[in-house]
């Protein structure tokens, strides 16, 4: 039984990781690449950790399921906060938007402050 | 089961030419740094694969200080595109 479960999240989360890394070849901009990519392999990972965590109880190796459980509370809390980084600093090092991007609040919000 | 395994191995490596494609041809610097820190979190997937199909654990500690450094480089190369100091 958590065999089935396990491997059916390790699916999911693999199925993640790939679109996310077609999004990041085939996004136009930073920004968006930043965005599919991110998202979706952050999903992608954590769902491969939760469902090893899975598997590896299942199968008696409560080291390795433990080590996977806090692997993916350190993804889910540090991926997001390196995108934001990343975001902020390509915005600020003058990476321009896709001709395509309609708003773009952070310059609006700079130019009101100045 | 092991079939079921090592196609995962192969996806996630095609995955990694996806991302190695983006660092080679990316026009910005950012689009790079993007790469690398996916890339990062690609192989933390793959070291937990790897440690399910050998049933050691010593893979998953790799994978878990893979994820310490390339958050941390991440950081690094984020501060470094902002053109500010390390230490503010």
């Amino acid at each position: 039984m958590s065999e089935t479960i396990g491997y059916i999240l390790i699916t999911v989360g693999v199925l993640f990781d790939i679109l996310g890394c077609v999004g990041l070849v085939r996004l136009p901009d930073v920004y968006n690449r930043l965005q599919a990519a991110t998202k979706c392999v952050t999903l992608g990972t954590c769902m491969i950790l939760i469902g090893a965590a899975v598997m590896a109880f299942g199968r008696g190796l409560d080291a390795l399921a433990v080590k996977a459980l806090i692997c993916t509370a350190f993804v889910l809390l540090t991926s997001p906060t390196g995108a934001h980084a990343l975001a902020r600093g390509s915005h600020k090092s003058g990476v321009p938007l896709w001709q395509g991007s309609v708003v773009d609040k952070y310059q609006e919000a700079e130019e009101n402050k100045s | 089961m092991n079939a079921l395994m090592n196609i995962f191995i192969w996806a996630l490596a095609g995955s990694s030419f996806l991302c190695l494609y983006r660092i080679a041809m990316g026009p910005t610097p950012p689009d790079r740094t993007v790469a690398i820190d996916i890339l990062g979190t690609l192989v933390v997937g793959f070291c937990v694969i790897m440690s399910l199909l050998s049933g050691k654990d010593y893979y998953m500690n790799i994978g878990l200080s893979w994820a310490l450094l390339s958050y941390i480089g991440t950081l690094a190369l984020a501060k470094f595109l902002e053109r500010r100091s390390f230490d503010e």
